[in-house]
């Protein structure tokens, strides 16, 4: 990389990073959006300005160093912007789950003390002057959009637009004053704190310094050859360690463009239109794709969808080799560039996916057949390993070495080692600072020689040197028996079917398995749709006799696929319920990052998972359910418990043709 | 008592202006039925004002008398201080005077940017030959166009189903294609028809929020029909209690609320 090295350079600090930047790249572009339908473009030297107007009109509100700036809203220049303006002023940004509700952002502004939040809408705003009573530093909010709040009472209230013109106003006066405070950030100083997602308890503030960022970003893009070319789409939440890295910690070490989409709604279009070369996004984003896909095709014309299974079975057998370099035959590739012709590359195109170079995926176990799909168009989709103590990386899959089960080699500069039990530890330039406030979970989580716990198990393959998560450490126990239970395993299985969208498997320390099942509104509403059974609501549809059936028989299919692993035979799950509501993050349920919090869904749904175990055909319940602006209400349902077959763990044997 | 040209300042810090449009002594008549007798009421600068009253009383007939659809046969209508003539719809709405209909009246094939374009009508000065030539003004004139329809797709947050043709959308965001569409004619009296006819909770939250908004925003005066009091209490400055054609209530949602008339329109009270 033709970049100084940091600390010879300066380059010691995003605001440094920026500063090069807009002297190097000065008419690259630097952020998009799209806005009133046009995409909206500032190059990296129009990008500084604009932050540095903001960062002068922070000084003149008042910001000292050290101060919290708290950001709310959904992906937006102006928001990226803030975080970068707050660290050159000193102050410290701290990103918020924008779905976030008050009660949830009421502690985290809280347990930060931040002075000053900049939101970007009415919704955000609303949440702040509602809480505000329990904020005792809380001082000024800034706002991006004014809609709604012309009658607000505006002695908190700023705009940002003002912000920023009263920092140009004010510029003679205040940039020595600027000019002094960033020369003060090191490597060592605080670049930004991200709650974590917080499966269990409440969310811990993890504190991470310039070097954790910078460095991070300085390996991760050297080990994807990233280049100052790429061009992302920001759709994830701010508040997530991964949009952060992405967003800015790679794209100001790189010097790529940031894109963010209108509105969440238009994130497809958004995508297409970008066409982005370097991508990241969830298991469920691509799930969701595929399944879309398929409906999609389902009611296409008699050839096209001939053409499209022709052509997707020849690309599942060779579309995988040929991205990993293997040797092809000449006619499978020949046939392949007909596909691609045809098929493959259109497809890509509607996808948005057409110039994509590299891709990730994390968070969650990705289904293989969902993993091949992609990577037989052509996508090089990778998987990673990593949470927001370790700044991201722990491991990630070199081109050329991938594969659905594993998670990849350890990341450049990151040591990771096994201990006894199966959990995994690592040691890096990214591993995180402290829990702000919190020196015990901090001396819990991460001992005095840096390793930290990872709190998940796993263990490296002997053959290929890539690491293998088996589950949460936490979750995975002991059955009755004796046996293993790692109840994602069976999750993920269940989950690749396209309409099932989440799963809840209990059993830990019981004789057999049970297991909650949310359907996918979207595949199996298209399907009732198509099959002309008409439903009222989500309730309905996930009572249906039809679609009980259809799930019952996704569930024994996994259940014979889970029979042939000797270690997990037992986790077949012998009985399910159809939940009558999703599961939700506004009712606790879920993380923000929808992640299932077991031990809130064991307690909350005592009753069902009793008569899961009792052998009960159905059960009537009633559900308290929250509701977006934070109302409560409850609906009631009688939910059909159903058997499902299991096969005997060894039965396999003998099945085999 | 205010006087036409006074205006005074809300509890929530808008300012209503003097009285813009002024209904006197109005009755409407189709044959033989009185649809509405000898009503008077007024429109403020500004505000929200509401008709309200049970099925059949008469509210979409006074909407069409205000709109210059319907002539009364007595009575007149004031518009800015001057009785208002016998007028064509397009020359209605080139008074500023812009509308949404009980039943969507939208061009159902027709993509959602394209419907809310038909609403700029009014601003478009190039001629026919112009425009199918892409000559002249017309092209200016389509970018300004444009740029002012797509500040209200973002304003009431459509931009997801812009290129998505109207047949193809449900209900509640047809109906907020309609007022997108009312809105591209930058009206300064909106007319909105049971703007929530047919929807549910959450479409009803939606949409009060966007008329408080354009009330907000733009300061466009607006004149609404609707059948679900809880809403217009809610959103109105000024409601007026239609019954049987008659005007039997008129005043702030309080002073509405504690008037027997009303109650008894709307719970029945027995005739003996």
């Amino acid at each position: 990389m033709a970049h100084s090295q940091p600390g010879a350079g300066g380059l010691h600090s995003l605001p440094a990073l920026l500063q090069r930047n807009a002297r190097d790249h000065a008419s690259a572009p630097a952020y998009r959006e799209k806005e009133f339908g046009i995409w909206q473009c500032w190059t990296w030297a129009e990008g500084e300005k604009e932050i540095e107007a903001l960062a002068l009109g922070l000084i003149n509100l008042g910001v000292n160093e050290g101060d919290f700036i708290a950001i709310a809203g959904r992906n937006r220049p102006y928001l990226y912007w803030s975080m970068v303006a707050a660290q050159s002023v000193g102050a410290i940004p701290v990103p918020v789950y924008q779905d976030a509700v008050a009660e949830e952002m009421a502690y985290v502004l809280g347990h930060c003390g931040a002075r000053f939040i900049i939101a970007g809408d009415q919704e955000q705003a609303d949440k702040v002057i509602e809480i505000q009573d329990q904020l005792h530093q809380f001082e000024h909010l800034i706002y991006l959009d004014a809609r709604g709040m012309r009658k607000y009472d505006h002695t908190q209230l700023h705009e940002f637009a003002h912000i920023q013109d009263q920092g140009r106003a004010a510029h003679d006066e205040l940039i020595g004053e600027l000019e002094r405070r960033r020369a003060k950030l090191t490597y060592d100083s605080t670049c930004v704190m991200l709650y974590t997602s917080g499966t269990t308890g409440k969310p811990k503030g993890v504190v991470l310094s310039n070097r954790n960022v910078v460095e991070t970003a300085k390996n991760s893009a050297a080990f994807d050859k990233l280049s100052r070319d790429e061009n992302i789409l920001s759709y994830l939440p701010m508040a997530w360690v991964g949009d952060f890295i992405f967003s800015i910690g790679q794209a100001y070490w790189c010097g790529f463009c940031t894109n963010c989409p209108e509105s969440a709604d238009t994130m497809m279009t958004d995508l297409r239109e970008i066409g982005p070369s370097y991508f990241f996004a969830p298991p469920r984003v691509f799930e969701g794709q595929l399944t879309n896909v398929m409906i999609r095709m389902e009611d296409a014309g008699k050839l096209k969808r001939r053409m499209f299974h022709h052509f997707m079975a020849h690309a599942k057998k060779v579309g995988g080799r040929i991205l990993d370099g293997e040797p092809v035959g000449l006619m499978d590739r020949l046939k392949y560039a007909l596909g691609d012709l045809l098929v493959y590359g259109p497809l890509k195109d509607t996808l948005g996916y057409g110039k994509i170079r590299v891709g990730y995926t994390a968070g969650e176990a990705i289904g293989p057949e969902i993993f091949d799909f992609y990577r037989s168009l052509g996508i090089n989709l990778k998987q990673l390993y990593g949470q927001t103590e370790a700044t991201v990386f722990i491991t990630l899959q070199p081109d050329g070495q991938v594969r659905a089960d594993t998670v990849g080699v350890p990341a450049p500069e990151v040591e990771v080692k096994i201990a006894d039990n199966g959990e995994i530890f690592y040691r890096s330039p990214g591993t995180f600072i402290e829990y702000y406030k919190n020196a015990d979970s901090t001396a819990g989580t991460k001992d005095a020689e840096g390793w930290v716990a990872t709190g998940d198990a796993g263990f490296f393959e002997k053959d290929s040197g890539h690491l293998r998560i088996i589950d949460r450490a936490k979750d995975v126990g002991k059955m009755a028996s004796g046996a293993m239970f790692a109840p994602k395993f069976v999750e993920n299985k269940l989950k690749f079917f396209p309409d099932i969208l989440e799963v809840v498997v209990f059993g830990n320390g019981m004789d057999r398995c049970t297991a909650f099942i949310n359907i996918d509104l979207n595949a199996v509403g298209n399907w009732a749709e198509r099959n002309n059974i008409a439903y009222a609501s989500y309730q309905e549809l996930a009572g249906h006799p039809k679609v009980l059936a259809s799930i019952q028989s996704h569930v024994e299919e996994v259940n014979r696929s889970v029979a042939a692993d000797d270690m997990l035979s037992g986790c077949q799950i012998h009985r399910f319920v159809v939940l009558h509501k999703e599961l939700d993050a506004d009712d606790g349920e879920m993380t923000r990052t929808r992640k299932v919090r077991r031990v809130v869904i064991e307690d909350k749904y005592a009753d069902i998972i009793a008569a899961l175990y009792d052998g009960s055909a159905e059960i009537s319940t009633t559900t308290e359910v929250t509701y977006e602006d934070g109302r409560k209400g409850s609906i009631s349902a009688t939910l059909d418990i159903r058997d499902a077959a299991v096969v005997q763990a060894a039965s396999h044997k003998v099945a085999a043709e | 008592m205010l006087d036409d040209s006074d205006s005074y300042v809300t509890e929530d810090g808008r300012t209503i202006g003097g009285v813009v449009m002024e209904m006197q002594n109005i009755t409407l008549r189709f044959g033989g039925v009185v649809a509405i007798s000898d009503i008077s009421f007024d429109i403020r600068e500004g505000e929200i004002r509401a008709i309200i009253g049970p099925n059949g009383a008469g509210k979409s007939s006074m909407l069409n008398v205000i709109s210059g659809f319907y002539v009364p046969q007595e009575g007149r209508v004031m518009y800015r201080g001057q009785p208002r003539p016998q007028m064509r719809p397009y020359e209605v709405a080139r008074q500023g005077i812009a509308r949404t209909f009980q039943n969507i009246a939208l061009f159902e094939g027709m993509s959602v940017l394209d419907n809310v374009m038909t609403g700029r009508l009014n601003h478009m000065k190039a001629s026919v030959f112009q425009q199918a030539l892409w000559r002249g003004k017309a092209e200016a004139e389509e970018t300004e166009n444009r740029e002012a329809v797509e500040k209200i797709i973002d304003f009431l947050e459509i931009q997801h189903i812009r290129k998505t043709p109207v047949s193809r959308l449900p209900y509640g965001l047809k109906k907020r294609v309609e007022l997108a569409r009312a809105l591209a004619a930058e009206p300064s009296l909106l007319l909105l028809d049971e703007p929530m006819a047919g929807m549910n909770v959450e479409e009803k939250e939606d949409m009060s929020r966007f008329i408080l908004d354009v009330n907000d925003e733009f300061g466009t005066t607006i004149a609404l029909i609707e059948h679900d009091m809880g809403v217009v209490m809610d959103l109105s400055d000024r409601v007026v209690v239609m019954d049987y054609g008659r005007k039997i209530g008129d005043g702030t949602p309080d002073e509405v609320r504690n008037n027997q008339d009303v109650i008894d329109a709307y719970l029945g009270v027995s005739h003996d």
